[in-house]
């Protein structure tokens, strides 16, 4: 039995300017009841049909987990990316029928902890939007420190003051202000846990303070998604399926494949859920592996690709598909 | 048309029986005429009309009398329903999916109305109406998981998910196959396994986890899993098996037919939307070996199972005491006829 | 650890120097050499953030010498597991993340310290532990629930109902101990001889 997700038939309620960079999508069931329940930290698939190319990217739910006449999230315009924030920003209208995936948790909160303490950066904040709106209903303690790149594009950084006074604390780059990561990290009861989300930068330098702080790694927790990199055609062969692909220059290797009718199993579409683990049959070239799911050796050993995020440049691929 | 309950016991004189019709429904377990341990899970997707797979949770002719052998095993043993102190979302996720199921699939029995968080709840076979705050644990009698699990069939095991793995963080086990939820609460999937023969080697549990893992909300799977008991006793537990044990040695040629029960669990696996945890429900159906043989191939195929099944299986299904007098007593049943593949009987 | 053992029956390592900005150490009669062996490969100044928990038992008084001579920042002694526990937890209630901690000596020790750290929110698997000295067994009673300490035999009579007990390897963190269950339940008349299996 394969896993996957239920699809959730959508209309776009509302489309809200955040920011220059960010704008804020309200889904809401087309059917008019009420969106499943979820989990804060959650994720959707948002898909799309952008000319020829079908887009499907995932983004956090931001919406309080409390509430589900609808879910909201927000997309930052990437315009050196491959066009999935764009056509979002461009191209969706309110009224718009959408089809979403159901949420998917890979970002969950440990329950167990004495304290939550969280760190975003950029919009990176967005996870973090459902996980306090549901540890403050259930009165969970917990301690969010946003860095951002200018007050005005602080998403939602004044309602999450207003909201939450002391436990949040901001962070301008263009102030010079920045976490006062090791303080913080020296300063947790026993018990706590650490959230990270935000560019991998961001991630790797928290994660490494809080290693060399004596942070189990049990404790520590991020969100690193990968959107797909464009990058060089390249053809592959699939050798289940009896074809021949080509991937073109802005598509994933996974995208590629869902155009020839071979459907992989998916999740989260970045590198980390480890659904579309595929194996490599033969090869001759190099691959450009950029998820989080596969171990350096198994990059290096090059018998295993995950089709969401990475990709190939060389002769030939043969793909156990 | 609703279900008649019947009103029988589980203990003592142990009048529990089948009818008819739930003999024909009953959850047989062996696909062929062998046994071993799979990954046998399938997607929890509805059965035929009238089968234990037609609704999500299903409930039978037992549900009232299952309920008041609960209510006795917790009055004697209360460490048979905990939750760690993490667990109490899940604990409402549980109560959400176990109040919808019910009220949809059997209206005449069940209803949930739901106005925001204040929710009013009727279980008429058990004549309970409540009204409380979804949410607010001061508003029920019990805490959410045992509140509704009082109301359920079936043991429930409510699991954390973290770091890869499954944690048994939470439950209700009144009706197990040998495993004490005091001891086991807080170990992860393969501890809990831990005891299970010959599984851990040939892969099993890695690969069940790995499913389990990304089981995804509005999907749930489900497997069979089967042993075996002497009379229709539901508390088969290890915090009472000086009890019970003794019940083994009292297998003889001329009682096998009314004492020596198939006991089959339904265990369904859910992902619980709030708390991102999963929650296993154990579902047990208890039948007769006089009742099964009314199936031909059923008792031609549990024969052959039971007779070539490995000594270490059948050891830890508890068999070893009674098990030449159960396959004697099979195969006066077994002509040798070839059995027809699937589950169902003739 | 017998090779045909089973899952959920606790793996001990060897102590390692953990990064961190604290480190606890529990350890009764045997486990110090475990703790003393660390010390020669822990970089300087390394026990000027420890302190130390120690139980004698009957072990060398020349070991808790040798604890003492690392220059800790607290070294306790103390007679009995179950006396250091309430200190033990009242260090782990008000500790900081960047504590460490370490256990070493017997299972009992080792599995009662880390139901206290577990209790304190610390996940097992960070917490370092190393076996030494007697494999004697704390076990549950699955019947009466009772704790019977410093099992040595298979089978062993239950100190609290009396039931006979074959020790399972089966082992709860939780609990700190190893499951007991009824060995002659489906027949009362079979005794089988308890032999000394747990040393």
């Amino acid at each position: 039995m394969s896993t996957g997700t239920t699809k959730l038939d959508v209309v776009v309620a509302d489309i809200v300017t955040v920011n220059d960079m960010v704008k804020r999508f309200h889904f809401r069931r087309r059917d008019g009841g009420l969106l499943p329940t979820f989990s804060g930290g959650a994720h959707v698939v948002v898909e799309m049909q952008d000319g020829d190319t079908p887009r499907l990217n995932p983004y956090s739910l931001m919406s309080s987990p409390l509430d589900t006449r609808e879910y909201t999230i927000s997309v930052r315009r990437d315009d050196a990316g491959r066009g999935g924030s764009l056509f979002l920003h461009q191209r969706v209208e309110p009224g718009q029928a959408m089809v979403i995936s159901y949420p998917v948790n890979l970002f969950s909160l440990d329950l167990r902890a004495k304290k939550h303490l969280m760190l975003a950066g950029g919009i990176g904040i967005t996870p973090f939007l459902a996980q306090t709106a549901q540890l403050s209903a259930e009165g969970g303690a917990f301690e969010l420190h946003y860095s951002v790149r200018t007050a005005a594009l602080a998403s939602y950084g004044g309602e999450l003051q207003s909201r939450y006074g002391r436990r949040v604390s901001l962070y301008h780059d263009d102030r010079g202000e920045q976490i006062p990561l090791d303080r913080l990290l020296a300063a947790q009861p026993l018990g706590t846990h650490l959230y990270i989300c935000g560019p991998s930068g961001m991630i790797d330098w928290v994660r490494g303070r809080a290693a060399a702080l004596g942070w189990p790694a049990e404790a520590v927790h991020y969100e690193h998604f990968s959107a797909p990199q464009p990058g060089l055609p390249f053809t592959v062969t699939l050798a289940a399926s009896g074809k021949t692909i080509r991937v073109g220059e802005q598509q994933s290797l996974l995208e590629a494949m869902e155009q020839a009718g071979v459907d992989p199993p998916y999740l989260c579409r970045g590198g980390v859920c480890g659904q579309c683990e595929t194996d490599v049959v033969s090869c001759e070239g190099t691959f450009l592996h950029n998820d989080h799911w596969l171990s350096e050796d198994e990059h290096r050993a090059g018998r295993k690709i995950m089709p969401c995020v990475s990709r190939f440049e060389g002769n030939s691929l043969v793909l156990d598909r | 048309m609703g279900i008649t309950f019947r009103q029988e016991t589980f203990r003592d004189d142990f009048s529990f029986a089948n009818s008819p019709e739930h003999i024909r429904r009953f959850p047989f377990p062996f696909h062929e005429d062998s046994y071993m341990y799979a990954v046998n899970i399938e997607p929890h997707v509805a059965g035929p009309k009238g089968s234990v797979l037609e609704h999500p949770i299903d409930v039978d002719e037992h549900y009232v009398s299952e309920m008041q052998d609960r209510a006795l095993v917790l009055a004697e043993d209360p460490l048979r329903c905990q939750s760690l102190p993490h667990m109490t979302l899940a604990g409402w996720d549980l109560l959400e999916l176990l109040m919808t199921a019910k009220a949809e699939s059997y209206p005449e029995h069940f209803s949930l109305t739901r106005d925001g968080d204040r929710w009013h709840w009727v279980n008429r076979p058990l004549g309970i109406d409540d009204r409380f705050t979804f949410g607010d644990v001061a508003t029920l009698p019990y805490g959410p998981m045992e509140y509704i699990t009082r109301q359920s069939q079936g043991d429930f095991c409510l699991l954390d998910q973290r770091d890869g793995n499954l944690w048994m963080d939470a439950g209700i086990v009144t009706t197990q196959a040998d495993w004490s939820l005091d001891f086991d609460i807080g170990m992860n999937f393969f501890e809990w396994h831990a005891p299970v023969p010959l599984a851990h080697e040939k892969g099993i549990f890695t690969r069940a986890l790995k499913f389990l893992l990304n089981v995804q909300q509005g999907r749930p799977a489900r497997r069979l899993n089967w042993t075996m008991t002497i009379n229709p006793r539901l508390d088969t537990s290890p915090e009472n098996y000086h009890k019970w044990g003794p019940d083994r040695t009292t297998v003889t040629p001329e009682n096998v037919g009314h004492k020596v029960h198939l006991r089959v669990e339904l265990q369904s696996f859910w992902r619980l939307p709030r708390s991102n945890g999963l929650v296993f429900p154990i579902r047990c159906y208890l039948i007769s070996m006089d009742e099964l043989v009314t199936s031909r191939k059923w008792a031609r195929r549990l024969h052959r199972v039971i007779r070539d099944l490995p000594d270490e299986i059948a050891a830890y299904k508890g068999l070893t005491r009674y098990r030449a007098t159960l396959i004697e007593w099979l195969s006066a049943h077994d002509d040798g006829a070839p059995t027809s593949p699937g589950f169902g009987p003739d | 650890m017998p090779p045909q053992s089973i899952i959920s029956r606790p793996v001990y390592g060897m102590l390692s120097p953990q990064p961190g900005r604290e480190h606890l150490f529990v350890a009764d009669a045997q486990g110090a050499e475990a703790i003393l062996d660390m010390a020669a490969a822990a970089p300087d100044g390394f026990f000027a953030g420890a302190q130390i928990v120690y139980i004698p038992r009957d072990a060398d008084p020349s070991l808790a010498e040798r604890l003492k001579a690392l220059s800790p920042a607290m070294f306790y002694e103390g007679p009995s597991v179950a006396a250091a526990m309430p200190r033990l937890r009242q260090t782990l209630a008000t500790a900081r993340m960047g504590l460490r901690v370490y256990l070493a000596g017997t299972e009992g020790l080792i599995g009662q310290a880390m139901q206290a750290a577990l209790e304190a929110g610390i996940d097992h698997s960070s917490i370092q532990t190393e076996h030494r000295g007697s494999l004697a067994r704390r076990v549950q009673c699955v019947h009466c629930k009772g704790i019977t300490e410093d099992v040595t035999t298979q089978p062993v009579t239950c100190a609290h109902c009396g039931l006979l007990l074959f020790v399972r390897d089966h082992y709860s963190r939780r609990i700190a101990a190893f499951q007991g269950v009824c060995i002659n339940a489906e027949d009362p008349s079979e005794i089988p001889p308890a032999e000394e299996a747990f040393r």
